[in-house]
């Protein structure tokens, strides 16, 4: 039974879609981020409800209780996640929305006798696996459960030809012959696919690969409404796919990085695959009490907040040492690089969870000149975000990133955990000019103690 | 719905997909991906369709499989996203408490 007519059917659709294109469009602006957020919820409990009330369903106990199981699952992880995994968890979501639309196009191959059709089965199933593997991939180097650097081995763009060319032929024979047999070894080729293309990415770059995964998916859902002939799907697929894609190319011009050469990079030499080993010549380190002398007698002060603080959760440490060093009538700002974290804008939410005062966080394009006129520059759990090989080193997997240019600055101080290349895999040679220390330890536990330390000045 | 109509939408959303997130700051790239990310799971409504018209077991099983897979991308990315930009209020109205003035109105909701 149905009980709406098609005319409402499509009507109600509409309005989830428009509801989307609010959605997008309110999370581009900083004032209706959260609200634009809310709206796209919104499309998307009234699309599911029209669904069941428009469709003629077998089986409504299983999906009711199959979305439960999901909602169950995912909204706690989604409450509780630290906010420093939430890449990670981001990526996941992403990846299982891809595996989702491979799996509809896989069932709806029974259905297909149009050649048409099944060419944007082919394609959902093709992506969609492609999205599923690669974004597995990005959580693994994200969760650190394999190693954040690029991995490439010999012969790997000819493994990724061979497997391109058989998907291509597979996807041919499925059009050709609607066989659910080739469908899953093209469900296979692609999942293959995925891996090796987010393998050769190194640690930094896996967000924008992220970001990009996302636009496929969102082109696997479109295909998947070509599919099913149901135009809210491929309106929906369509806009993430472009919105994504936009998106992609401009966190990327945030890195000073081009798409291609990330994806493709590490292939073209050896310099893009960094280094692990640490290198043997000598480093400043200095104790807590010097870095408090130094910090409590400047007038200047600019914290740079890295991944390592946001580990540590030494956010808040680090926003009372800022409050100590003000009541000294010192300035102090904090210097927010768009990458600091693991993703563009990551730094942000980090800060503002652990209440750090808005006006104290300056933009880089704002705080780099002011360095200069800084007595100190504190390095708190950041590396790559402040390596000069990045303008210097045209080898550098960072070449090109805009950095924070704490080089200016006429002291610097490291809070580091050990001299172990950052999240880039690559030396800052910063640490070893004279103008640096260093004090090792644990974020949280170092600002402690310099915190302390500042008191009983 | 013929092909033509359908290639028309598809192409004025690509425009409309563009257009909408076309100057976005780089303090959003990470709320915008996830909230993108979050639309996607509507591909729940193709899984739902699907399962709807399983007949033996094994379709069953595939398509339950899909409609949780797309459940978890579509509920918890609006969640984990929500969440997020929940922070950007939070410092906001740190900073209007720091300044010494009023929060405006709607940054004190949800608390």
């Amino acid at each position: 039974m149905s009980l709406l007519n098609p005319v409402w059917t499509s009507l109600l659709y509409l309005a989830a879609a428009v509801f989307f294109i609010l959605a997008l469009r309110g999370l581009s602006s900083p004032r209706t981020a959260r609200r634009g957020n809310l709206i796209g919820a919104l499309g998307a409990l009234i699309a599911v409800v029209t669904v069941f009330l428009s469709s003629r369903l077998e089986n409504i106990p299983w999906i009711l209780g199959a979305i439960a199981v999901g909602t169950v699952v995912a909204a706690p992880v989604a409450r509780r996640v630290k906010m420093t995994q939430m890449p990670q968890l981001v990526a996941l979501f992403n990846g299982v929305g891809g595996g989702a639309a491979a799996l509809v196009a896989l069932l709806e191959l029974n259905h297909a006798d149009d050649p048409w059709v099944r060419l944007a089965i082919v394609f959902t199933l093709l992506v969609g696996a492609v999205s599923f593997a690669g974004s597995g991939v990005t959580f693994a180097k994200l969760q650190e459960l394999m190693t954040t650097r690029p991995v490439v081995f010999r012969g790997l763009p000819a493994v990724m030809a061979a497997v391109l060319l058989a998907a291509v032929a597979a996807g041919v024979a499925v059009i050709m012959t609607g066989s659910a047999a080739l469908a899953v070894l093209l469900l296979v080729l692609g999942l293959a696919a995925g891996v090796l293309l987010v393998l050769p990415v190194g640690g930094a770059d896996v967000p924008i690969v992220i970001s990009l995964l996302n636009a496929f998916t969102g082109l696997a859902v479109a295909a998947s409404g070509v599919v099913l002939g149901n135009v809210l799907l491929v309106v929906a697929g369509t806009l993430v796919g472009a919105s994504g894609t936009i998106l992609t190319r401009a966190m990327a011009a945030a890195m000073g990085r081009s798409v291609s050469g990330i994806l493709f990079g590490a292939f073209r030499g050896g310099s893009t695959a960094g280094s692990t080993a640490v290198s043997e010549r000598p480093v400043r380190s200095s104790s807590a009490e010097d870095v408090a002398v130094l910090l409590g007698y400047a007038q200047r002060v600019i914290i740079v907040p890295g991944y390592g603080l946001a580990v540590a959760q030494g956010q808040h440490t680090a926003a009372e040492l800022a409050q100590a060093l003000e009541a000294r009538g010192i300035d102090v700002d904090f210097a927010i690089h768009p990458v600091a974290g693991r993703m563009p804008g990551h730094m942000n939410v980090l800060l503002a969870e652990a209440n750090v005062p808005y006006e104290s966080l300056k933009e880089m394009g704002e705080i780099n000149p002011e360095f200069k006129t800084a007595d100190v520059a504190l390095v708190v759990g950041a590396n790559d975000v402040v390596n000069p090989a990045a303008k210097t080193s045209s080898g550098s997997p960072i070449y090109g990133m805009p950095i924070l240019e704490v080089a200016d600055a006429r002291q610097v101080v490291f809070l580091k955990r050990s001299m172990r290349p950052g999240f880039a895999g690559i030396e800052n040679d910063l640490l070893y000019e004279p103008q640096t220390s260093l004090l090792f330890g644990d974020a949280k536990d170092s600002l402690a103690q310099v915190l302390g330390a500042v008191k009983t000045l | 719905m013929d092909g033509m109509s359908l290639l028309t939408i598809t192409v004025l959303a690509v425009f409309v997909g563009f257009e909408v997130v076309s100057k976005v700051s780089s303090t959003l790239h990470t709320p915008l991906m996830s909230g993108a990310n979050a639309i996607h799971g509507i591909i729940l409504v193709g899984a739902i369709i699907v399962t709807g018209q399983a007949t033996d077991p094994w379709m069953l099983a595939v398509a339950l499989l899909a409609v949780v897979l797309a459940t978890a991308n579509l509920v918890g990315g609006f969640v984990v996203t929500d969440r997020m930009l929940h922070m950007f209020h939070a410092r906001k109205q740190v900073a209007g408490k720091e300044a010494g003035t009023k929060a405006m109105p709607g940054e004190v909701d949800g608390r």
